[in-house]
């Protein structure tokens, strides 16, 4: 395995200062896990930034990194890894002024639940099947707080309330098993909005959920996010997850990011053809599925062996526009296509905005 | 163990069954039990009674030892009560649970009463006093090494499986492939060998008695304890690890971290709690098997519990004594089955009694 | 728990294991004799002589074994150990003496004064009891407790498992049906005792029997007290007549005996009740008991059945002063099934004498100390019909095989290529099963192929026991051991090789052999009142049982036997297969 490739400063970012601006700020950020097949690179080099009151979407597919990347912000890449081989984090990772990767992990465990929150895909595995949802709501809420149990039920039942839990102060009681699906993940909510978090972090928050609960559940997190004004990073598989609710979205491919932009810009001048591949199989009510045109074809890269060049360039079907074989030899750095919105193809910018205008957008 | 490890905050949930489901299933779960050991009776009646017959043998001459005349025979075949037709020995020795039994022993007649599981063919006693002597010795054994192996084995399948590959864990994994290798008897006779009779630190008393003190008791049962704990604890330890694994790698685990909870509430609270219900389970098992008789730790130590009575009953052909110990066994396994069954409800909210 | 291994190795196994553990770490080397802290009498010094003669009351003696009695019911027991401690509770009219060896076998007057005075024709016993005979309670004991205890024999679904010879002897129609069915006044209904007076008791056989003292002599002709008669519960407190009674028995557990204060020594000159209590310990585990018979903790093996293969190694080497090498009355055969072709033919009998390696068998069992002596007659060397014929040169060759004649002799027998059969084995004995795979290997080299077919001893009555069963399974040959009831060759050899005693189930008579001229001289032998004729008449059996090599004895047993070396008046009786005598027994502080 060759490395063609080494990432330095952030790529296709601002230069960093020695101190952020934004709230969250994620910098180079790589995360390997050697394994007896080789070593996988999960993330490879990550850069973004969030600021309070915002929405990130995080889109790709499985092992595209997005779900290693928000496990890495929380730090429960380190948190009780046992005895594993342990995974390999570098890069920066800054919150509201304090860099995380570096500190001592106590007290990132004392952010943890407070200051950033995580809502899991599925909440009926996420949560305890022994304890009852008050249980565990008292015991995310009296980690961070010192207040008796009394004070610590009322307020689970109000957080049950504030998320639309009918009957709190009787559903308080009940087990994770007792509640449907729907109503599970407004309690995980309501379990990690507890302590007032300033980023949440929302991992495939409506996957295990059926449409019409889906759109209720995504509801709230806006609903939720305008109340508190935290920073939300969503993360998801499914581009029509983030079109309402993100203000900024990122594409990941292969532990990197291909394009990241505004939501407006990534979804109706994307620059990249793995999104324009995710835009195409976006399940969409007023089209037959037949229809899809450019469905992702192929499977996700190995993280083992990325294939050199453009890790995308297997499923590419643009992968010989460029010319000398270089989407196979060189891998693209991301480079600004217009305001704020980058891309990392070696496609000339005019041959893409061709491509797009002409064989991909007429389709959608 | 699970519920001390729960901690305060845990809120005992509504009952997912009312008493009265509960009792019901109490009286279904009790019934089945008996139906049970009423099968378990007539598959040890027929193993021990009619096998043999069907094989062309005849347990009046596998009794008779040396005293083969065919008077002689026959007088066994009366004594024993094999000239009855089967049907009505099963139905006499079944009647005899609750009714008790009258015995004609040539002087007078002698009432074994109930619960009667027969007289013994060898001592004459009834049987029902060979288990009661035996039970105590049985039940110490038992209790003692079930505390002992899973304490021991519970600590190092945690320690193991928190320390995932270390030196730790290999030594404790090949140690408790030795422990579960190893038959009591050799661990037995070695821990004698070097703790009895070399260092001489421990006396065994040979055929424990109830009029024993506990002192008595404790010293002769330590090595027994241990060497049962050893093999036990092996399984636990591999199991707990095992189990302990599996919990960690759920998602639920993962919140609680994301929570914030400081790694030994998540180790204890969290995932030790969901790693005991299989353990809990295997347990109740093994605890109900052992009070049917730790037949190679009895007979390694000399302890007269019940697995070396049937050890000497069946040296000795005395089928009343064999049929009462596996009777007891049975009765000891469903019943430990059924606390199982109702220690996984109180333990996991998500299973249902009804 | 592990299933499925060969237990029985693998115990063995840990055994040495653990042998060689503690031997090397805790007895590191003394094997001398003169080890300052050993003071044994000597290796085999209580074959033939009293070791530590003493008339030195008190102490307690204390046995230890696997194996529990039969029972403690006179009338039911059927175990030589049994028998052996019997005496320390029950008398009989007549009983062993209590002399070393061979001189055991002499019967002495024990309630009688002495033995029988038996009428011309035989047929007439009577004996005179001694004066100041008690029962525990302080009772008189008469003939008629005599008459009693002997009665109870024929209540055959009450007092099962002890042997029935005085009964088949004076009764053999069974006309009578025992005490609990005896509708007279005193259950004193069998005719063929009478009790003229308390003093005397008269036995009248309907035909004469040589060996009627022998049976006598057996705990089956002890006394019950009829008023003290629990039936089938006699076994858990008898009544004594003896110096010691019974304080408790837990069976299975443990046993103790105390001192029968009733009992006066001036009315038994048999027995000199040395010890002030006695205890037994059943334990499982014959390792650990062998450790604590060299650890003091106990004084002997009640069983007598030897020691164990680890326990013997550390014996003999640490402790050789206090072991003795003990001559069994045991013979390990080869019972060879007439009913098997072609073993019907006596060509191919002898060709399994001559392809028999005797020495390698021998070996295989332990050697000649842990194992015993190669045998060359149906007889051991205590019954009178030992002789040293040896028509096959089995001693004269050491042992050896001789291949050349057996080939010879399976010419002889038209099976010039040699023939195939089976042969039993009883897994529950120890190395039984090994022996005969040897012999397996053995034989074939002079082409006779056996199949070992394993056995569950606690089985073999109703399978080597029962003649239809050995036919269908197709054995030709059943491997097993056998020792004498008592001794003479009726107790020994009937059911050997009587051809009346071949029963349907619970067979001994394992060959098969059906000879008139054998049951011929059982009844000639057993009529005769004269030791000497018996004595030849069963030389002349040996001889023909051998030329016809009808059963093939290989080794007369022995074995290794821990003598505790705090034991008084030790010696080996002959009269009970070897063991110690019990009843003399005493110890010093």
């Amino acid at each position: 395995m060759t490395e063609l490739h080494k990432t330095g400063a952030a790529v296709g970012e601002p230069v960093a200062t020695a101190t952020p601006t934004a709230f969250l700020e994620v910098r180079d950020l790589k995360v390997h896990f050697p394994t007896d097949d080789g070593l996988v690179k999960s993330v490879d080099g990550l850069s973004f930034q969030l600021e309070k009151g915002k929405t990130l979407g995080i889109v790709g597919e499985s092992g595209s990194g997005k779900s290693v990347t928000s496990l890495g912000i929380m730090g429960l890449h380190t948190a009780g890894q046992y005895g594993k081989r342990k995974a390999q984090i570098s890069g920066e990772i800054w919150l509201d002024g304090r860099e995380l990767l570096s500190a001592d992990p106590r007290e990132v465990r004392r952010l943890r639940g407070r200051e950033m929150a995580m809502i899991f895909q599925d909440p009926l595995s996420a949560l305890h099947p022994y304890y009852t949802i008050g249980t565990q709501i008292v015991e995310a809420y009296r980690i961070h707080h010192d207040v008796d149990k009394k004070t610590a039920r009322r307020r689970a039942i109000e957080m049950l309330d504030r998320v639309g839990i009918p009957q709190p102060d009787k559903r308080v009681d009940n087990y994770p098993h007792e509640f449907s699906g729907g109503m599970r993940q407004r309690a995980m909510i309501a379990m990690s909005l507890v302590n007032n978090p300033e980023l949440l972090i929302a991992d495939e928050p409506t996957t295990a959920l059926d449409v019409t609960v889906q759109a209720q559940i995504l509801d709230l997190i806006r609903d939720l996010q305008k109340e508190f004004g935290s920073a939300v990073i969503v993360i998801t598989h499914d581009l029509g997850v983030v079109a309402e609710l993100a203000d900024d979205i990122l594409v990941m491919y292969g532990g990197r990011c291909v394009e990241r932009g505004p939501a407006e810009k990534v979804f109706y001048e994307p620059r990249h053809p793995y999104t324009w591949g995710l835009l195409g199989s976006m399940p969409r009510l007023d089209r037959e599925q037949q229809d899809r045109l450019i469905p992702v074809k192929g499977s996700p890269p190995s993280l083992i062996n990325v294939p050199s060049g453009c890790a995308f360039n297997p499923r590419c079907p643009y992968a010989d526009v460029p010319k000398d074989n270089v989407t196979r030899t060189v891998r693209p750095e991301l480079t600004e296509v217009g305001g704020r919105h980058w891309a990392a193809c070696h496609m000339t910018q005019e041959q893409r905005e061709r491509i797009w205008t002409e064989e991909i957008a007429p389709k959608l | 163990m699970a519920r001390a490890a729960a901690g305060g905050s845990h809120k005992e949930a509504p009952a997912a069954a009312g008493p009265r489901t509960v009792l019901a299933y109490l009286i279904r779960r009790l019934f089945a039990v008996l139906i049970m050991v009423l099968v378990v009776l007539l598959a040890t009646f027929t193993v021990f009674y009619m096998l043999p017959k069907w094989a062309g043998q005849d347990i009046a001459v596998l009794f008779a030892g040396k005293a083969t005349g065919a008077e002689q025979i026959e007088g066994i075949r009366t004594k024993l009560g094999l000239d009855q037709p089967v049907l009505v020995q099963f139905w006499d020795f079944v009647k005899g649970i609750p009714l008790g039994r009258d015995y004609a022993n040539g002087a007078d007649v002698t009432h074994c009463p109930a619960p009667c599981f027969g007289y013994s063919f060898v001592t004459e006693k009834p049987v029902w006093d060979t288990l009661k002597e035996a039970m105590p010795v049985t039940g110490a054994l038992a209790a003692g090494a079930a505390i002992l192996w899973l304490v021991a084995g519970v600590a190092t399948g945690v320690v193991s499986a928190l320390r995932r590959g270390s030196l730790w864990d290999r030594a404790a994994m090949v140690g408790a492939l030795g422990g579960v290798s190893l038959p009591v008897f050799f661990t037995g006779m070695v821990a004698m060998g070097i703790f009895v009779h070399n260092l001489g630190w421990i006396h065994i008393e040979d055929g424990l008695n109830t009029d024993d003190s506990i002192g008595v008791w404790f010293e002769t049962l330590l090595l027994p304890w241990i060497v049962l704990a050893l093999l036990n604890a092996a399984m636990y330890a591999r199991l707990t690890r095992a189990t302990m694994l599996d919990v960690l790698g759920e998602d639920y685990i993962r919140t609680a971290r994301a929570k914030g909870l400081g790694e030994r509430a998540v180790i204890t609270r969290h995932a030790l709690r969901s790693a005991m219900t299989p353990i809990l389970t295997v347990f109740g098992l093994d605890l109900g098997a052992l009070l049917g008789g730790a037949v190679l730790t009895e007979s390694t130590f000399n302890l007269p519990g019940l697995g070396l009575a049937a050890v000497q009953a069946i040296s000795s052909h005395d089928l009343p004594v064999i049929l009462g110990v596996t009777l007891f066994a049975a009765l000891a396994i469903a019943v430990a089955n059924l606390l199982v069954d109702l220690l996984y409800a109180v333990i996991d909210p998500r299973v249902r009694l009804g | 728990m592990p299933t499925g291994f060969p237990k029985r190795r693998l115990a063995a196994g840990a055994a040495l294991v653990v042998a060689a553990l503690v031997s090397t770490t805790a007895c590191g080397g003394g094997d001398d004799d003169n080890d300052g802290k050993d003071k044994g009498a000597g290796y085999n010094a209580a074959l033939n002589k009293v070791v530590n003669a003493s008339a030195k009351k008190g102490g307690t003696l204390r046995f230890v074994g696997k194996q529990d009695f039969d029972s403690l019911d006179p009338q039911r027991t059927y175990y030589g150990m049994t028998w052996d401690f019997m005496r320390f509770f029950t008398r009989t009219l007549v009983t062993y003496d209590t002399k070393p060896g061979a001189a055991s076998n002499k019967l002495v007057g024990d309630l009688a004064t002495g033995p029988a005075q038996v009428s011309a024709d035989g047929k007439t016993y009577t004996y005179k009891l001694r004066d100041g005979l008690t029962w525990e309670d302080g009772s008189k004991l008469t003939s008629k407790d005599i008459k009693y205890g002997i009665e109870r024999i024929w209540a055959t679904d009450v007092i099962t498992g002890g042997p029935a010879y005085i009964k088949q002897t004076l009764d053999p129609k069974g006309e009578y049906k025992g005490p609990y069915k005896d509708k007279s006044k005193d259950k004193l209904g069998l005719k063929a005792i009478q009790t003229p007076d308390d003093q005397t008791i008269v036995f009248k056989l309907p035909k004469p029997n040589g060996d009627f003292e022998q049976f006598l002599a057996m705990p089956t002709g002890a006394p019950v007290k009829a008023d003290k008669d629990t039936g089938a519960k006699y076994t858990q407190h008898p009544f004594s007549s003896g110096p010691y009674k019974v304080k408790s028995y837990n069976a299975g557990k443990s046993l103790a005996l105390v001192r029968n204060t009733a009992w006066k020594k001036a009315s038994d000159p048999i027995r000199p009740a040395l010890p002030d209590q006695i205890t037994v310990t059943i334990s499982a585990n014959l390792e650990e008991n062998d450790k604590k018979l060299m650890e003091g903790d106990y004084d002997v093996d009640v069983n007598g059945t030897g020691m164990t293969q680890s326990g013997r190694i550390t014996a003999v080497q640490d402790h050789r002063a206090d072991v003795d090498n003990i001559q069994t009355s045991f013979v390990r055969y080869v019972a060879l099934v007439h009913a098997a072709k072609p073993l019907d033919n006596v060509h191919c009998r002898k060709a399994v004498f001559y392809a028999t390696d005797f020495a390698g068998l021998q070996q295989t069992r332990g050697g000649a100390i842990a194992g015993g002596d190669i045998a060359n007659s149906v007889f051991p060397k205590s019954i009178p019909g030992y002789s040293d014929y040896d028509p096959y040169g089995i001693l004269a060759r050491k042992g050896k095989a001789d291949i050349a004649k057996a080939k010879d002799e399976l010419k002889q027998c038209g099976k010039p290529g040699g023939f195939s059969t089976k042969i039993t084995a009883r897994t529950n004995n120890p190395s039984e099963v090994d022996t005969a795979e040897a012999l397996q290997a053995q034989l074939a080299k002079a082409g006779i192929k056996i199949e070992v077919d394993s056995i569950d001893g606690a089985q073999s009555s109703s399978i080597t026991g029962s003649p239809k069963v050995v036919k269908e399974r197709g054995y030709g040959m059943t491997m097993s051991g056998w020792g004498p009831d008592f001794p003479t060759g009726q107790g020994y050899a009937q059911p050997l090789f009587d051809s009346r005693f071949i029963f349907d189930n619970g067979n001994y008579n394992e060959s098969q052999i059906k000879d008139k001229k054998i049951d011929g001289i059982f009844d000639d032998a057993i009529a005769t009142t004269d030791k000497a004729k018996a004595k030849s008449l069963y030389e002349q059996m040996n001889k023909q049982l051998i030329d016809n090599a009808d059963w093939m004895p290989f080794i007369y047993e022995k074995n290794i036997s821990w003598r505790g070396p705090r034991l008084t008046n030790v010696y080996s009786s002959a009269a009970y297969n070897g063991r110690y005598d019990y009843v003399s027994l005493g110890v010093a502080k």
